[in-house]
């Protein structure tokens, strides 16, 4: 048994003792330790270094608003964590646990002297040095600011963690399982409504787990609770959730919730997610989530060993563990001598009670002259003394406000109140509005947005019996504005704690009030005096007192220290603190781990990766891959020792010759059919379609309604009424959307269905001049003859003997087929097709040579040769543009002044003068390369290859009134050297385009 | 002006710091100014404190609803960067980071810019492609910018992931080492503190009820809950509120409004030397000087005033950090936020003339009017002080919308195939 | 995350089922050809931006595809109806009645 902790009490198990490691040192606790209270049985108070001070510090509470006391975790490889709240870490055997922030030991913090300098670093002092000499900044003054700041270190290996997320629907979300959470669990359960209740903390029950005197409806306490629980968990419709901190609280009742699953256990199951995220859509939420202790400021307020009397009361009453031998307790507050009273019957000694008001109620000063306990009303807290831990406080008595001579009182545990502030986090974060009730000072919930019901504590209400009683109204209002008729149970009460307080801003003192640390935000080392300073500097919005003091914007987020920077901030004003105003509380409630929003999403995973029905014969034949959009695609097949180069050499030379087989299955396909598909077709594409035939194709171009070249593709004419239109890869679904876009909203009086069959077809294509032998074979039903089947032809006919729809296209000016069929069978034609295409040592091909071999005829790539700035004609396409159509997408944008201005950019060839000299894609190009920078930019490289037909380089590029500059020689400045090259039409290959007819 | 510097500050804390000033005098409106600035963020106090510095015009009054710097500058992620491609944006974007380097000095207040470097992540050909475009027009242009590959990457910022199996692997990047980040609250109070020195009002709390037009069209002053104000130019800088003020002398913008959030971790010792961006993944991060990283994320898809923001769009930006960082999945979120940024169909600024006699505007900035800040106040006093665009600003016109003449970055980072 | 009502589904639903499709209201001219390039910039580009009560639109695309119009605070993010594309937007009284 270690010195602080007391035999028997507490809801620890004092049976099952476990180990672990702090800096190094093992110590013992018990099993429903946290580090902290662990720490705190075995003595130890000094637990981290404040972030600007390098001060010594210890907890100042007992739950996740933990400023102070933060320590790096780790359990094995990729599982170091920083910053974990000592107070809320559960304690295993195994655990490590370390101090941050500290160099070279917790002890003994070489950077402790800022804490000596603290004159100098004062609020804001960043803002008004470190600007000579100027180079310095990026050089040494913001290095050195840098590894001052920050305060553990970041994790330096992947998580092999796991994160889990689900989505979950209620009538009622309860956040908070105190006695008002429980109560309104109770009611809402009891109505039959779906119940969800989560509390953050390992067990449920809130104040009730450190207030144990209480009787409610004649059962102690803590028997209530299990009977409490035991009732609940007996529901079916009442889901209870531990370990659960509602993080976010967004839009029509949907609250977030993390839920830590595996943080406590020594040995985690194998594949168990570490952590889980719960969307929980609510028909109605009850905030019980209470209220947090507010600190005292004064000088030395910060020492290991001063700390919440609630977190005493607490560490004591839950934990069985003593903060100290000696005890002084300074207050504003009634509750406070609830936690000395316990004390001392524990056999704390409690030196004295000093409270800042004037009057105390006579039952208190009875009860602590019964326990033998000074009481000193009307007192203050000048300073304290002790380095690792308080040795002593000063307190002095204040009368018609002149503060009276100091006397020391020796401690080792200085417990304080200042109040209790309603915890409404969740609650702003929905935007509500926030009442200041000036006399209990404290903000209160006003105007709601969301079906929320707030209970207890949170409304400003103290004490469990009036906690359970508005928390079962609570869930009587939640469960029956969900439809279920409630009964709203009674819950007598008895031995309960109630009172009240006054709230301070700095405590008066005797002391020179320049040299005060009288701490606000313990974590950001915020003092009285910078929020001052930052006032008289000209901050006068609370949002700009933060900004330039960082009070609240520690790891706590000002859970502690908000409302007493605005007290002293609208006093040093001179206005009500609601003229001030009050920061905004954001979303997480507590720190939360990024793997836990990432969820699922991780690797592999993180988006989902489309795969044609053929990529699994690529990757079994050892295709490289790129990935497009959403899909991967065999980019090239290499053979054993070729690089890229090579592969794509041999596999153009080889589809030239005699046959290549691609898949294009992730071209977009989308079915327009219906008696006025034609008509939607003629509005939508810049081309006309009425005269084109059943059986043929035609290229298809569709621009935005900006004029500029969104997408394109082969659209075959299956018969009057029914259109093949195929699409880019990455646009399938885009040009869906504007197809449905105009068709619902702007011409729903077109008889036309749109059907997206993408992933219905695979589609392979066969290019060379051996195509046409290797199918016909295998084609039933469509004379492929040049004469019945010329180029630019579709038919729908039978493949193996599989329904297909067979094209005519080419995409490569080789004679081409593209082979549709229903996807289930794409892999079974390929490898059918492959087989046969043995004897024509058929070559399967990637997307590189793809675009090679387009390139080598000026087929563009819209997104590549094109991008959102380029009109049909800047592309060399203008023949596409129907030119007798009324009207079509994007045909009054082509008349707008700069569309139709001279020197636009157009698509030419580039041939460069060296013909082994690869053009960089995105290479810029000038007419001068003798110009001084800022060169006058003429154009670019949209697409640069190797043409192994060719025997050199091609490119195609976009050059200002590039199609008036044939032959002419252009310039592309390189870092090294200035390359040159001539403009040349796009089709470099095959101009008369006999190939096709092979 | 107190002068602010080591020795100042030296002096100061020997007396306990009760010496120092107000860094600017909360105003209340007087009857008329020369020039009305609407909104009191960086680019607006900007604008006035350039008016009275460069062009003599110091009877000028910033009038902001809310506190200054209290919107899209005190809510953004301070990237500063000037790699963009088209001739229009990288003059624009350079003359603001030129700015940039001497702005400490000259508002005398430290405004931490810190030319850590931006790189910015291709995870496909696509990306290669448009990266090097950008990186060869960039170098013609004389603005920084070079390729990494993933290894000259992962040397630069050492917690990237490169391995090839990652969903959308890193195949390299480019990296504008003279690019970086700026402490965003320091840029508002700087200019306020030294316009205010010029004799500059900075009137706070005062929303702009509407802008009053005068019989011949021109601007007459404006409508506030502080009572009329009078001033022959105003010049309108309310980012996401821009619609809403513009509505008032009947101009109507290509403005949308959408939410945009952002979030920090947990602060941490220097782990991350660089900013990174990803437009592939939607992943934009860089580490504060005080520990935290700073996440940026896409807007909504829905136009909002609510200052608020969904779930699904942390989520994504989350788990993309996690995928090209994985060693930062145990970091925690501490805290995340949202503001609203106008955006135009080309998502470049507006930035000058209105057809309005005397009217300015400065908006359409979307997810990136932080570091343009010094060089939009800059150009946007020109146009006040001259009634005439400067060289610089002179494409951003409210006219390239019906000519067509558009200076459209994202078109020019198309995404097909 | 935003709950939308599918005026065709008759169901309120996750906003991941939806996308955002802009401004409603606005259609597209009968002749665009007879229109000045400001009419026509007006009609491509302009946009209320309004900040409180906005009519939009929005489709179902995880669901049965269809667009439809919403009235939504843009301050608040409360959708106040939404209704089938090709129906008359709701008059100012019938919104009044809808806000309370």
């Amino acid at each position: 048994m270690t010195a602080f902790r007391i035999p028997g009490k507490g809801r620890v198990n004092h049976d099952t003792a476990v180990r672990f490691r702090f800096d190094g040192k093992s110590y013992g606790g018990v099993e429903g330790d946290t580090v902290a209270s662990a720490l705190l049985a075995n003595g130890v108070h000094l637990m981290g270094r404040s972030f600007k001070y390098h001060r010594p510090r210890g907890p100042v509470t007992a739950g996740s608003e933990e400023p102070n006391a933060l320590i790096g975790t780790s359990r094995g490889k990729g599982r170091f964590e920083p910053n974990t709240r000592a107070t809320v870490q559960e304690i295993y055997d195994g655990l490590k646990a370390e101090s941050q922030n500290k160099w070279p030991s917790l002890n003994f913090d070489i950077g402790a002297v800022n804490d000596r300098l603290y004159m100098l670093f004062s609020a804001g002092f960043y803002y008004k040095t470190f600007m000579w000499p100027k180079s310095f900044w990026d050089r040494v003054y913001e290095p050195v600011i840098r590894a001052a700041a920050g305060l553990g270190v970041s994790p330096s290996e992947p998580d092999p963690d796991s994160y889990a997320s689900r989505y979950l629907h209620c009538d009622v979300l309860i956040v908070g399982a105190g006695p008002a959470g429980l109560a309104a669990a109770l009611t809402a359960g009891r109505s039959g409504s779906d119940v969800v209740i989560v509390d953050e903390h390992t067990e449920m029950g809130g104040t009730l787990l450190s207030e144990d005197q209480v009787q409610i409806a004649g059962q102690s306490a803590w028997d209530w609770l299990s009977a409490t629980l035991d009732e609940l968990k007996g529901m079916n419709n009442v889901r209870l959730m531990t370990r659960t901190t509602a993080i976010g609280y967004y839009h029509q009742n949907m609250v977030a919730l993390s839920q830590k699953l595996t943080d406590h256990l020594a040995a985690v199951p194998g594949n168990a997610p570490r952590e889980r995220m719960w969307r929980v859509r609510a028909n109605q939420v009850v905030l019980a989530q209470g209220a947090i202790e507010r600190p005292l400021v004064f000088d030395g307020n910060d020492r290991p060993g001063v700390m919440f009397a609630g977190a005493a009361q607490t560490y004591l009453n839950r934990y069985g563990v003593k903060v100290g031998e000696r005890a002084v307790i300074v207050t504003s507050h009634d509750s406070a001598w609830y936690c000395a009273f316990d004390l001392a019957d524990a056999g704390v000694a409690v030196a004295a009670i000093a409270d800042t008001r004037d009057e105390i109620a006579p039952e208190f000063a009875q009860m602590a002259a019964d326990k033998g306990i000074e009481v000193l009303k009307g007192h203050t807290v000048s300073s304290t003394t002790g380095r690792l831990r308080v040795k002593s406080v000063l307190v002095n008595p204040v009368r018609n406000g002149k503060v009276g001579a100091s006397r020391t009182i020796d401690c080792d545990a200085l417990l304080m109140c200042g109040g209790w502030t309603p915890s409404l986090h969740l609650f702003s974060h929905t935007k509500g509005s926030l009442n200041w009730d000036s006399e209990a000072e404290v903000f209160l919930p006003g105007d709601k947005t969301e079906a929320c019901h707030i209970a207890g504590a949170g409304r400003g209400l103290w004490g469990i019996a009036r906690a359970l009683e508005d928390g079962a109204n609570a869930g009587s209002e939640a469960a029956i504005a969900a439809g279920y008729a409630t009964e709203v149970g009674l819950y007598p009460v008895e031995a309960d704690r109630t009172g009240g307080g006054v709230t301070h801003k700095e405590l008066p003192s005797d002391r020179d009030a320049g040299k005060a640390k009288a701490f606000i935000d313990f974590q950001n080392d915020v003092t009285a005096k910078d929020i001052r300073l930052a006032v008289r500097e000209g901050m006068r919005s609370i949002e700009h007192v933060k900004r330039y003091t960082t009070n609240g914007m520690a790891t706590d987020q000002g859970k502690l220290s908000n409302m007493n920077g605005l007290t002293i901030a609208a006093d040093a004003v001179g206005k009500e603190a609601p003229k001030v105003g009050l920061t905004t509380f954001r979303p997480p409630y507590t720190p939360t781990s990024f793997g836990t929003f990432a969820g699922y999403h991780k690797d592999a995973h993180f988006e989902l990766t489309r795969k044609t029905p053929i990529d699994g014969w690529a990757e079994e034949n050892e295709a490289a891959f790129e990935p497009v959009s959403l899909w991967r695609r065999a980019w090239y097949f290499p053979l054993s020792g070729e690089d890229m180069h090579r592969a794509v050499a041999r596999e153009c030379k080889a589809t030239r010759q005699s046959l290549g087989m691609f898949d294009a299955s992730t071209l977009g396909k989308i079915e327009v059919s219906g008696p006025d598909a034609v008509e939607f077709m003629n509005r939508m594409y810049t081309n006309p379609w009425t005269k084109l035939a059943a059986g043929r194709c035609r290229y298809g171009l569709l621009l935005g309604e900006d004029g500029y070249i969104r997408d394109d593709g082969v659209i075959g004419r299956l018969s009057q009424d029914k259109f093949h239109v195929t699409t880019t890869t990455g646009g399938a679904a885009r040009v869906l959307n504007m197809m449905e876009d105009y068709l619902q909203t702007e011409w729903p009086d077109l008889k036309v269905w749109l059907t997206s069959t993408t992933e219905q077809w695979a589609t392979i294509a066969l290019n060379g001049p051996n195509a046409r032998k290797l199918i016909e074979p295998f084609v039933e039903g469509q004379d492929l003859s040049e004469e019945a089947f010329p180029h630019m032809s579709v038919s729908e006919c039978k493949v193996a003997g599989i329904p297909a729809r067979l094209f005519r296209i080419s995409f490569t000016g080789e004679l081409g087929f593209e082979i549709n069929v229903p996807a289930r069978y794409g892999r079974e034609l390929w490898e059918k097709l492959y087989e046969a295409g043995q004897q024509y040592d058929v070559c399967p091909y990637g997307t590189e040579t793809m675009h090679v071999l387009r390139a080598e005829k000026g087929y563009i790539i819209v997104g590549q040769d094109t991008d959102g700035t380029v009109t049909p004609d800047d592309a060399g396409i203008g023949w596409a543009v129907g030119k007798k159509k009324p009207d079509f997408v994007g045909m009054r944008s082509l008349k707008r002044p700069d569309l139709v201005a001279e020197g636009r950019k157009q698509l030419v060839g580039l041939l460069t003068d060296d013909p082994k000299t690869l053009l960089e894609e995105g290479a810029q190009i000038v007419a001068d390369p003798k110009q001084p920078i800022p060169m006058k930019m003429i154009g670019h490289v949209t697409s640069s290859y190797w043409s192994e037909a060719l025997g050199r380089t091609i490119a195609l590029a976009v050059v200002e009134g590039g199609r008036s500059r044939m032959g002419e020689s252009l310039h592309i400045p390189m870092p090294d050297r200035v390359l040159s090259a001539k403009v040349t039409e796009t089709v470099f290959y095959d101009p008369e385009g006999e190939r096709l007819k092979a | 002006m107190t002068h602010f510097s080591a020795l100042s500050l030296l002096s100061n804390a020997l007396t306990g710091h009760k010496n120092w000033r107000e860094q600017w005098p909360d105003a209340q409106p007087k009857k008329a100014y020369d020039v009305i600035v609407i909104g009191a963020g960086g680019h607006g106090l900007g604008a006035a404190y350039y008016l009275a510095k460069e062009f003599g015009i110091t009877n000028v009054a910033v009038i902001e609803k809310g506190w200054l710097g209290g919107g899209n500058t005190g809510r953004n992620t301070t990237i500063i960067r000037s790699n963009y491609l088209y001739d229009e944006s990288a003059r624009l974007f350079d003359h603001a980071v030129d700015l940039w380097e001497g702005l400490s000095q000259e508002l005398n207040y430290n405004v931490m810019f810190s030319q850590r470097g931006v790189m910015m992540l291709a995870h496909n050909v696509h990306d290669v492609q448009s990266f090097k475009r950008h990186i060869h027009a960039n170098r013609l242009n004389g603005v920084d910018n070079r390729w990494l590959t993933p290894e000259e990457a992962k040397a630069f910022c050492p917690p990237l992931n490169i391995e090839s199996n990652a969903r959308y692997p890193v195949m390299g990047a480019a990296l504008q080492q003279r690019a970086g980040t700026a402490r965003h609250d320091a840029v508002a109070w700087g200019y306020a503190r030294a316009a205010s020195a010029l004799g500059v009002d900075i009137i706070q709390n005062c929303p702009v009820l509407a802008i009053r037009r005068g019989t011949d069209g021109a601007v007459e002053g404006v409508e506030t809950t502080k009572g009329f104000i009078k001033a022959g130019k105003i010049a309108v800088s309310a980012a996401g509120n821009t619609s809403v003020v513009m509505e008032t002398a009947d101009v109507r913008l290509p403005l949308e409004s959408y939410p945009l959030q952002a979030l920090v971790s947990e602060p941490v010792k220097p782990v991350l030397p660089c900013v990174v961006m990803s437009n592939t993944v939607h992943a934009y991060i860089s580490q504060s000087d005080k520990g935290e990283l700073v996440i940026g994320s896409g807007t909504d898809q829905y136009t909002s005033y609510s200052q608020r923001g969904g779930l699904p769009l942390i989520e994504h930006t989350v788990a993309a950090i996690c995928e090209v960082f994985p060693m930062f999945r145990r970091m925690r979120m501490l805290r995340k936020w949202g503001g609203i940024v106008d955006v135009t169909p080309d998502r470049s600024a507006i930035l000058g003339k209105t057809p309005v006699k005397g009217l300015y505007v400065n908006c359409g900035w979307g997810t990136g009017g932080f570091k343009a800040t010094p060089g939009a106040a800059h150009t946007l006093a020109h146009t006040v002080a001259h009634d005439e665009p400067h060289p610089i600003n002179a494409p951003f016109t409210l006219e390239r919308f019906q000519t067509g003449r558009l200076i459209d970055e994202a078109a020019a980072a198309a995404v097909a195939h | 995350m935003l709950l939308i009502h599918c005026p065709y589904c008759d169901e309120t639903l996750p906003e991941l089922e939806f996308a955002y499709a802009g401004e409603a209201h606005i259609d597209r001219p009968e002749d665009p050809s007879a229109m000045t390039d400001e009419e026509w910039r007006d009609f491509l580009f302009i946009r209320n931006n309004k900040r409180g009560t906005h009519f939009e639109r929005w489709r179902h695309i995880n669901g049965c595809a269809r667009f439809f119009n919403a009235v939504r605070d843009t301050v608040s993010d409360k959708f106040l109806t939404t209704y089938k594309a090709g129906t008359p937007r709701p008059s100012d009284a019938e919104l009044e009645e809808l806000g309370k």
